[in-house]
């Protein structure tokens, strides 16, 4: 019995051993990555990245001042398409949760979730792209933003559900209309929510490259315009990458610092907000 | 009640509008894809030759590349997501929870590409070191034959699994908590060692879980950008671990923009087609288990009584 009962032990100690190894064995690549990305970028980041052009092959020094600008156009394009269609999809689900086009439209944004980023470029390339004959930001902008609407629709449909019913029933009681109960009254308090969510999905797309490649395309020129190539810091780094220069692989390191840094600075403050919104709620 | 329909058509329309999407990728790609459809049939799929320049198109070895990668980072990542699912769900000291949760999220939000970056300069060295200090009995096998250059199979086998860990984790722990504690106080109580309620816990979950499990294999499978980097890019089938070899969204992205011809490009887009339909079947399978899953534990059915959860 006593022979048994210590290799149940054994065995369980060994399972709790596993799971706590998977922790640390999944720990390791964030760390290793996050150094290599601090080391390695600190060691390019200086202000002219910030400032100046990129430089011909061979020419050293130079910056990603064009593609940091292009990310921000691009990414802020996105999120105008998305940030609309994906709150006011919100809504109707919320609002008319059990309806069949609800459900359809859960299941739409669920499935448009997982589509592989490359098939939306695709996709984007096929209506905005080949029409045109030209590749240009909003096309860069519309691809992002199909990869943010279904993000932005499930958290607003969630953070919807959460407020109580008693605030819209006070409203209709007044004898406000149902629109204005839901803009009026839901909508505002979950809006916190709501941005934070829009903060997390804008991160996530700012850092999306394979939707950009043949939609925004690159452009080694500072442009602002909407119907031209624009470059991204995504398809900057991806490009410089995969050369052979030991400088351009340099700038790619300090670019990924910045994308990292901006992501990360997202997520934090995202997180901190909820947080606070959750003490909120609760006191 | 007529002053919200307005409000209901209003809002509806928005909706309607992600539908309509999803419908659009669909018809758009098989629209851009008809000639190679036309051209080569289901042969697209059999044939290994991919030869742009010569006009031959046939994309098994980037089905293959796909499936092989994807399943080598699901054998890597399914155990040690699991077991951090464990850990945060059911072992942790309370204090830990949040920051642990935190980091594992963290490791998702890395960007693709930075992850691409990192494993063309750290990932692909320590994998060349690796390839090089087998002893050359173990070289002679099939899995690991070839040159040790280092891009190939196995890294991107490994990136996949570390971008893969934090999605499946954080799916398994919702999936574990939506399991009736009292399922656990029950095994304690009668005296079950901590794996062996855990197991009972996990056993009872199993649909849930291979759902988490199969919904990291759709992200594996559409993966872009870490993957091109580090494969090695070569459209050829090959066993081997060490073989540079090459996936559809890789092929995808490198010769999209370099498709001059329209029959270069239709043969790319079905590619892309197909690889929408994969990842739709896994995706919306992986979410009815997970679904099915949740929905029992809500009503609360004995596991015993799900004939269905077992065939799964």
């Amino acid at each position: 019995m006593s022979v048994r009962r210590l290799r149940r032990k054994v065995v369980s100690s060994l399972f709790v051993g596993f799971c706590a190894a998977s922790v640390l064995l999944a720990l390791i690549p964030l760390v290793v990555i996050l150094f290599f990305v601090m080391s390695r970028g600190l060691q390019s980041l200086n202000v002219s990245f910030f400032t100046e052009m990129p430089k011909p092959v061979g020419e050293p020094g130079g910056g990603m001042a064009n593609a940091i600008v292009g990310t921000l156009i691009v990414a802020g394009l996105g999120s105008l398409f998305a940030v609309p269609i994906g709150i006011l999809s919100g809504v109707y689900t919320s609002e008319y949760a059990g309806t069949r086009l609800a459900s359809a439209i859960r299941f739409a944004a669920d499935t448009l979730n997982g589509v592989p980023s490359i098939v939306i470029g695709v996709f984007v390339y096929g209506i905005a792209v080949l029409p045109f004959k030209q590749f240009s930001a909003i096309a860069g902008g519309l691809a992002l933003g199909i990869m943010m609407i279904p993000i932005v629709a499930r958290t607003t449909e969630e953070l919807l559900l959460l407020v109580p019913t008693s605030m819209r029933e006070g409203a209709l009681a007044l004898g406000a209309t149902r629109a204005r109960a839901v803009f009026s009254v839901v909508l505002p308090a979950a809006l916190p929510g709501i941005i934070t969510g829009c903060v997390l999905a804008l991160a996530r797309i700012s850092g999306e490259t394979a939707p950009l490649l043949f939609t925004s395309l690159n452009n080694r020129f500072f442009s602002t315009a909407l119907t031209q190539p624009i470059s991204s810091l995504t398809v900057q780094i991806y490009s410089y990458a995969t050369t052979a220069y030991e400088d351009w692989h340099r700038q790619a390191w300090a670019g990924a610092l910045v994308l990292v840094a901006i992501v990360l600075v997202c997520s934090i403050l995202a997180r901190y907000a909820t947080r606070r919104l959750e003490g909120l709620v609760r006191g | 009640m007529k002053k919200d329909l307005g409000f209901r058509i209003g809002t509806g329309v928005f909706g309607l509008l992600l539908i309509l999407v999803v419908v659009g990728i669909g018809f758009e790609l098989t629209r851009q894809s008809l000639l190679s459809i036309q051209k080569f049939g289901l042969n697209f799929w059999r044939t290994e030759i991919w030869d742009p320049v010569a006009g031959e198109f046939g994309a098994f070895p980037f089905i293959w590349g796909t499936l092989y990668s994807s399943i080598l980072a699901l054998l890597i990542a399914a155990p040690i997501a699991i077991g951090i699912a464990v850990f945060i769900a059911e072992l942790c000291p309370a204090r830990l929870k949040q920051p642990l949760v935190f980091l594992t999220e963290l490791l998702a939000a890395i960007p693709s590409v930075v992850y691409g970056l990192w494993g063309i300069f750290v990932l692909v060295p320590t994998v060349r070191s690796l390839e090089t200090s087998l002893p050359d009995s173990i070289r002679a096998w099939a899995l690991f034959k070839g040159p040790p250059v280092g891009l190939g199979m196995l890294a991107a086998g490994l990136i996949l699994a570390i971008m893969v860990i934090p999605f499946t984790a954080s799916i398994a722990r919702e999936v574990l908590k939506s399991v009736p504690i009292a399922q656990r106080e029950a095994a304690y109580a009668l005296g079950a060692t901590r794996f062996e309620a855990i197991s009972a816990a996990l056993f009872y979950a199993r649909t849930g879980i291979v759902g988490a499990v199969m919904l990291g294999f759709g992200r594996a499978l559409g993966e872009t950008m870490a993957v091109t980097m580090v494969i090695g890019n070569t459209p050829q089938a090959r066993v081997s671990l060490f073989a540079p070899q090459y996936t559809m969204a890789a092929v995808i992205a490198n010769e999209f923009s370099e498709a001059a011809d329209e029959l270069y490009l239709h043969a790319l887009i079905e590619i892309g087609l197909v690889l929408f339909i994969i990842t739709l079947i896994v995706n919306s399978l992986s979410r009815l288990l997970i679904w099915t899953m949740g929905h029992g534990a809500r009503k609360a059915a004995a596991p015993a009584a799900e004939p269905q959860a077992a065939a799964a």
